[in-house]
């Protein structure tokens, strides 16, 4: 009404806009009031609230702790963390790779996306989020809900608040995405030159060996309902204390170590160094960048499992140390080549997601800026330095972009987590209700790099026995021949482009 | 008659068919091609790997003439297509020993 009455009089529009500015002021100091009474009821009734909060609820108490917009948003999460894979990480790598392996790059995601999601079900949910029947729980969990047995429309799933619950299938779904990303992104290492059939082996044999158990590892424990009573019941890594909010270690390092491996034994791609070996479209790099990056807010902002204020934090971290990032590859290549390139501002975003990934919800917005700021420099040093010094083929730079903007992540976490410089902290969940906990830098310094550590060897070291096997028995790579005419035509019988 | 084969900067394309009109050239063959003489590439760099391309994009024009004609067609493009800078291209003139026009079955100048 306002705005119509300043369009019709032009003439006493400005008065009218000094009068609606005092309003606003007006209107301002009143809902501070309005907003200090709210809080202040509201720290009561959470008062009140904490004496009636139920320990270890059951079932039918949890149907009642479940809310509409978590759930909403948890469901929307999972399918933008698909987007993610498809066709954001499909797309990024595709534009990569030269025209006659265009496909085999997409097919590879896709793929793997799809043999993932059918794993994850039949015993990668229960291996990564169980603990019982397990010989050894803290390091992966059993079969109790294999082929989701258990797992139905009335079973929920614990949030990280005391007596908030999911619908355990929107869990299922959610935590479903990632397992299908994190075996996609290492294909980015040997790009080119596998072959199709035993890579898809070898994702299923990667899931179960090296990702459900590091999942289990990092994310998995009892609930805030029911740790107090359980108290030994979690992941090694999560009983350690180790912070890793949407995936550093599991997905970004992960998968970066699995890749560096991979390019290891599979070796270089044929004429590595002689021929020239330019990206094919940078147009769908950019696309798929550009989608992995609003795909990156339901994997970061809904690894709070609920809809609240950490989630908010969660998502802007994610969004500034992204920009951050892109902006530093650009200036870096400003100075070191004399011109910004659109692959450089749009792996630079990637560094940046991947770096803010850990951190998203226990960092501040301007701590996320400086981790975005910090990992260009670092990743550029690995992919267009160290690469070539040791001459790995590291086709479209999983290591040097995932695994190293991944570990700083993880480390620069123990920092930005600091309530001190406007961080999260940490909540003790031994206690029950939860509360906050105590936080030493320097004690989650080392707590990170162990988990850090940890990730590598397990990942590093299954990854190769995998590798090994599986080329000894099918053979990862494809033949000379194959590999020259392209794997679009030899693996897949046909092309990406007809022009 | 006279094949005329002439590489040029591809955005001399338009200005050189409009002037090769009006001279009153009937019709030509364009493609787009690569190759390199004097001039130097660009280099490329994509995540710190260099890519030195020393081919560069020229388009082609094909047109058969009648002898009395080629040297104005010559004339006209080495004029229109020059920006007296290295890289504007060649233009070579070979004789040509038939024509033959595919709907008619005409033969020699009747078939340009």
């Amino acid at each position: 009404m306002i705005r119509k009455l300043a369009y019709g009089a032009g003439a006493i529009g400005a008065s009218l806009f000094a009068a609606t500015a005092a309003f606003a002021q007006e209107a301002t100091e009143a809902a501070t009031a309005a907003a200090t009474t709210a809080a202040a009821t509201a720290t009561e009734t959470a008062a009140a609230a904490a004496t009636t909060l139920i320990k270890a609820p059951t079932v039918e108490q949890m149907a009642t702790m479940v809310n509409k917009g978590d759930t909403s948003w948890m469901l929307t999460s999972s399918v933008l963390v698909l987007m993610m894979s498809i066709p954001g990480l499909a797309l990024f790598y595709g534009g990569l790779v030269r025209t006659k392996n265009m496909l085999s790059v997409l097919m590879q995601v896709f793929m793997i996306v799809s043999v993932a999601g059918l794993v994850w079900c039949c015993w990668g949910y229960s291996m990564a989020f169980t603990s019982a029947g397990s010989p050894f729980p803290q390091l992966f969990g059993g079969l109790s809900k294999a082929m989701l047995i258990g797992v139905s429309g009335t079973t929920y799933a614990a949030t990280f608040s005391n007596n908030v619950y999911l619908p355990e299938f929107a869990f299922v779904v959610f935590q479903m995405t990632f397992a299908m990303i994190t075996p996609a992104l290492i294909v980015g290492a040997f790009a080119e030159r596998v072959k199709f059939s035993a890579l898809m082996v070898f994702v299923v044999l990667w899931l179960t060996v090296v990702y459900f158990p590091i999942a289990h590892m990092v994310w998995y424990w009892a609930g805030p309902d029911f740790l107090p009573d359980t108290p030994t019941d979690y992941g090694l890594l999560w009983g350690m204390g180790a912070l890793d909010f949407a995936g550093g270690t599991v997905v970004h390092i992960n998968a970066g170590i699995a890749g560096l491996v991979g390019c290891l034994m599979i070796g270089k791609r044929l004429g590595f160094g002689k021929e020239a070996t330019p990206p094919h479209s940078l147009t769908m790099t950019m696309i798929g960048a550009s989608l992995l990056w609003v795909g990156w807010f339901g994997f970061n902002a809904g690894s709070n499992l609920e809809s609240n204020g950490v989630t908010a934090v969660a998502f802007i971290n994610t969004m500034v140390a992204t920009c951050a990032a892109a902006v530093s590859w650009s200036v870096i290549e400003q100075i070191h080549h004399g011109k910004p390139s659109m692959l450089g501002g749009a792996t630079g975003a990637v560094a940046g997601l991947v770096a803010i990934t850990p951190a998203s919800g226990f960092a501040a917005p301007m701590t996320s800026i400086v981790l975005g700021l910090l990992v260009s420099p670092i990743c550029y040093f690995f992919v267009s330095v160290v690469k070539n010094k040791l001459k790995y083929d590291d086709t479209l730079d999983v290591f040097g972009v995932h695994c190293i903007g991944g570990i700083f992540g993880a480390i620069g976490t123990a920092i930005v987590a600091d309530p001190a410089l406007g961080g999260q902290g940490f909540f003790d969940y031994t206690q029950f209700p939860a509360g906050v906990g105590t936080y030493d830098m320097g004690a989650q310094l080392v707590t990170q790099i162990k988990a850090v550590l940890l990730t590598l060897v397990w990942s590093g070291v299954g990854s190769a026995i995998l590798y090994f096997i599986v080329d000894k028995t099918i053979g990862l790579r494809p033949s000379e021949e194959a590999e020259r005419e392209g794997l679009d035509i030899t693996e897949h019988g046909e092309r990406a482009y007809n022009m | 008659m006279k094949f005329i084969i002439a590489i040029i900067k591809p955005f001399k394309l338009d200005e050189v068919r409009e002037a090769l009109g009006a001279v009153g050239v009937a019709g030509m063959t364009v493609s787009e091609v690569k190759g390199f003489g004097r001039q130097k590439g660009q280099t490329e760099i994509y995540r710190g790997a260099e890519y030195s391309t020393n081919m560069l994009p020229k388009v082609k024009i094909e047109i058969a003439a009648a002898d009395d004609l080629a040297p104005q067609i010559v004339e006209t493009i080495q004029q229109v297509a020059s920006t007296e800078a290295i890289g504007d291209g060649k233009i070579f003139v070979l004789d040509l020993a038939e024509a033959v026009r595919i709907r008619t079955g005409e033969a020699g100048d009747t078939a340009l």
